[in-house]
């Protein structure tokens, strides 16, 4: 109920939001076709794609429109006259879905063509790897005497076969990440993974060529598909913050009323300039930031701010693009053109963020570090040893080198990570958590400092109705309410559930409130001064707004945004963890100062801009602790983005939701305390998972060094210590059974 | 031993077939819009112009 009653909200603003032109956005291809995409809103089913792709069919000159569901995107294409774009938006917006323009340009072309990619190489392995293990399975269980030599022989040539081909195109990934990070001189976990799969692949082929034993072309495909699915899922997070990002910039997209010599220009947002004079009817979204100069309104900041109250605005005040004027038509002066304004500061303070975040050395990429250098350095002495040393010839020589090695596990230190996140991932998502980024549980094992915003973080984000009143009152008010949607209103509708009155004459006066008759009695529910003016005014912390009968009664209902139900919890469980808990508000002082005391939180700081909120981050990040941002607004996305590690509400915004490592399901805050208990649990088993491989190979790199090491004992190795890293990274679900 | 000479290569036909097709539906953009499909399916056909191009 509530939602239809948002989204029709909404629907209203876009029709009047349609007078804009989309015609200079259509794009023209070599055959004189236009074309141009749309982000159209609302739809849910069969038959929403049907409606739309129907009544744009049925126009002459359209031969292709297709709605993609999963993005929301609407593609035509038509010949003839370019304006056609213009009717095409307002049917749809017509048949009830807002619809604005997609102008992304190539954004995702470089994402799309490296998941691409990175598809194509899972299944090439996936392949691969399921066909050898066939042949290997029958190469394990059997030997020459109950095989034959010559099965044999067919069987390690198929699986070379099979293996190369999928190996040299699968393992591109790695092999160009491993070059890219040598080249620069550096090192990371690709490089010991590609060396040992390339290595591995030619003493295999080395091996079959001369009827060898030391055949690995199963581990060196398997490996290379598990760790291929791993990096697939690393790729969709990343590429999907960046995607919102623009998207957003997207929705700004369209055209302006542009006020020239007196006369209405309708200009593109993008040519908006500096000092230009806008006009701005009721529902329209505002397209750039400035100064009212006409006109006094309310604005929905919901899309800056997360806050659901609508906030008035005078002549003087600063409005921001990207926010959607409600109350009435305001004409404003540009006081920064689209390169600067608060949205494009938004997302350029995100990029940067996200620049400055990547130095995060990840525990394996420490790991390899170290591993690289010790462990080759060791095969390049196996190897001159035993030549120059040992009298033996080069390539038996160079057979030992390698074993060594591919005997020090490289499939072992592969999966210690991406096992634990996986399991841990799986385990998170039970409880409606979901892990985003691999990196953020080492980086919250760490966590200091907990920044926590406080509308729609800490509180629920929505006004709720406080005091209690009485059931009359109650009902009376509701019956007004009822045919308001403002926040207010649906809070006293929620909270009454018993009948209504029926009123008559009822009327909604925007910007003041809703009145009505009840038996000749005019009652009214709104603005202290509109419907009770006698009132005196009183500065109260609380939200309120007053209901009148005539001549009988004044009531006023008081509103608070409530905390979260386990908020307290919480702060108390995270101080116990010895985090330090921080809220940073843009809200009034007196309000933050409220909540921040009832919490016991000492640290609190009130009426904080955007930049603010990330400059504090970068600050306390100076002091090289490990910060943690928890954040539901589009103020809050540079903030998250700024973080070592954010976490966001699944109620926040797409572009926040997608910023944050972390996203929680749910109306508790308790989720905040899982995943730094989950995180520290995996990255204990991520170094246990470290040491058992280096005390694996403290056994096993001296036996290859001196030769000893035969197929059998090979085999039993790799995969016994890839069975002790899995085996002890399910540790992690067990004995965890308190959350 | 002999069945093996057809067996490995029927196995491996098939599996590549499979691979094949995948690498097809991939080309094609079929996983573009997982959510649309689904629910494209209830739409009634009528004679639509409806095709890709």
């Amino acid at each position: 109920m509530e939602q239809t009653q948002i989204s029709n909200n909404k629907t209203n603003f876009n029709k009047l939001d349609i007078n804009k032109l989309f015609s200079p956005f259509v794009k023209i291809d070599q055959k004189n076709n236009n074309s141009i995409i749309f982000k159209v809103k609302n739809i849910h089913c069969a038959s929403c794609i049907h409606l739309i792709e129907k009544s744009l069919y049925t126009l002459e000159n359209v031969f292709f429109v297709r709605v993609n569901m999963s993005t929301e995107k609407l593609e035509i294409k038509w010949v003839g006259e370019k304006k056609l774009a213009d009717k095409f938006a307002k049917i749809v917006s017509e048949l009830g879905y807002p619809i604005s323009l997609y102008d992304v340009d190539n954004l995702d072309n470089d994402f799309e063509e490296n998941k691409k990619v990175l598809i194509r190489s899972i299944a090439v392995s996936g392949f691969a790897a399921a066909n050898l293990m066939l042949i290997s399975v029958g190469l394990w269980s059997s030997s020459v005497e109950t095989m034959g030599f010559a099965t044999r022989e067919l069987f390690q040539w198929i699986s070379s076969l099979i293996a190369l081909p999928a190996i040299i195109y699968s393992g591109r990934p790695f092999f160009y990440s491993a070059l890219k990070v040598l080249l620069k001189k550096n090192t990371n976990m690709d490089v010991p993974i590609s060396l040992a799969v390339i290595l591995t692949s030619l003493i295999s082929l080395f091996e079959t060529v001369n009827n060898g034993e030391h055949i690995y072309f199963d581990s060196a495909i398997m490996l290379l598909f598990f760790l291929l699915i791993g990096r697939y899922l690393d790729v969709l997070a990343k590429g999907k913050a960046k995607k919102s990002a623009k998207e957003l910039l997207s929705a700004l997209g369209g055209t302006a009323t542009v006020i020239k010599d007196e006369k209405q220009v309708i200009v593109p947002i993008k040519n908006i300039r500096e000092g230009d004079i806008i006009t701005i009817s009721i529902g329209e979204k505002i397209p750039a930031d400035g100064i009212i100069l006409k006109g006094s309104t309310e604005i929905d900041l919901s899309l800056i701010s997360g806050e659901t109250l609508p906030k008035k605005a005078n002549i003087n005040d600063n409005v921001f693009a990207g926010t959607i004027n409600i109350s009435a038509p305001i004409q404003i002066e540009v006081s920064k053109s689209t390169e600067n304004n608060l949205l494009t500061n938004i997302v350029k303070l995100m990029e940067k963020a996200e620049i400055s975040k990547s130095k995060h050395t990840r525990i394996a990429d420490k790991a390899a570090k170290l591993y690289t250098p010790i462990v080759h350095l060791a095969g390049l002495f196996t190897f001159i040893g035993w030549w120059m040393f040992a009298d033996l010839a080069w390539q038996p020589s160079l057979l030992i080198a390698v074993t060594v090695l591919i005997i020090t596990c490289p499939c072992a230190l592969g999966l210690a990570v991406p096992v634990v996140q996986v399991l841990a991932n799986n385990s998170l998502m039970k409880k409606g958590i979901y892990l985003k980024s691999g990196d953020a549980l080492e980086k919250l094992s760490k966590v200091k400092y907990v920044i926590l915003d406080k509308t729609g973080t800490l509180t629920v984000g929505k006004p709720n109705l406080i005091g209690s009143y009485s059931e009359e009152d109650l009902q009376i008010a509701a019956s007004l309410a009822h045919y308001s949607k403002h926040p207010f209103s649906r809070s006293i509708c929620n909270q009454f559930n018993g009948k209504l009155l029926n009123l008559d004459n009822i009327k909604e006066i925007i910007g003041c409130g809703v009145e009505g008759y009840f038996k000749g009695k005019l009652l009214k529910l709104g603005k202290k001064n509109w419907s009770c003016p006698s009132q005196k005014d009183e500065d109260e912390i609380f939200s309120e707004i007053w209901l009148s009968v005539e001549n009988e009664k004044k009531i006023c209902f008081s509103f608070e945004d409530q905390l979260r139900e386990d908020t307290k919890d919480v702060i108390d469980e995270i101080k116990k963890l010895g985090v330090i808990p921080i809220i940073l508000s843009g809200d009034r002082n007196e309000v933050v100062k409220r909540i921040a005391e009832h919490l016991g939180i000492n640290d609190y700081y009130s009426e904080f801009s955007i930049e603010m909120k990330s400059e504090f981050i970068r600050k306390l990040k100076l002091q090289n602790k490990e910060i943690l941002m928890v954040g539901d607004g589009l103020n809050d996305a540079p903030s998250l983005a700024e973080a070592d590690v954010s976490i966001s509400p699944s109620t926040a915004m797409d572009i926040t939701q997608n910023t944050a490592d972390i996203v929680f399901q749910g109306e508790k805050l308790f989720p905040i305390i899982s995943c730094i208990k989950v995180a520290k649990k995996s990255v204990l088993l991520i170094k246990q998972n470290f040491l058992m491989a280096v005390i694996y190979n403290i056994f096993a790199i001296p036996m290859a060094i001196i030769g000893l090491v035969t197929p059998l004992i090979a085999a039993i190795a790799m995969s016994s210590s890839s069975l002790f890293v899995i085996g002890n990274s399910f540790r992690l679900n067990l004995k965890r059974k308190k959350f | 031993m002999n069945i093996l000479l057809y067996l490995i290569p029927i196995a491996l036909t098939l599996g590549l077939i499979g691979l094949l097709a995948f690498l097809w539906t991939l080309k094609n953009n079929q996983y573009e819009d997982l959510k649309g499909a689904s629910e494209r399916i209830l739409i009634e056909e009528e004679k639509e112009k409806n095709e890709r191009d």
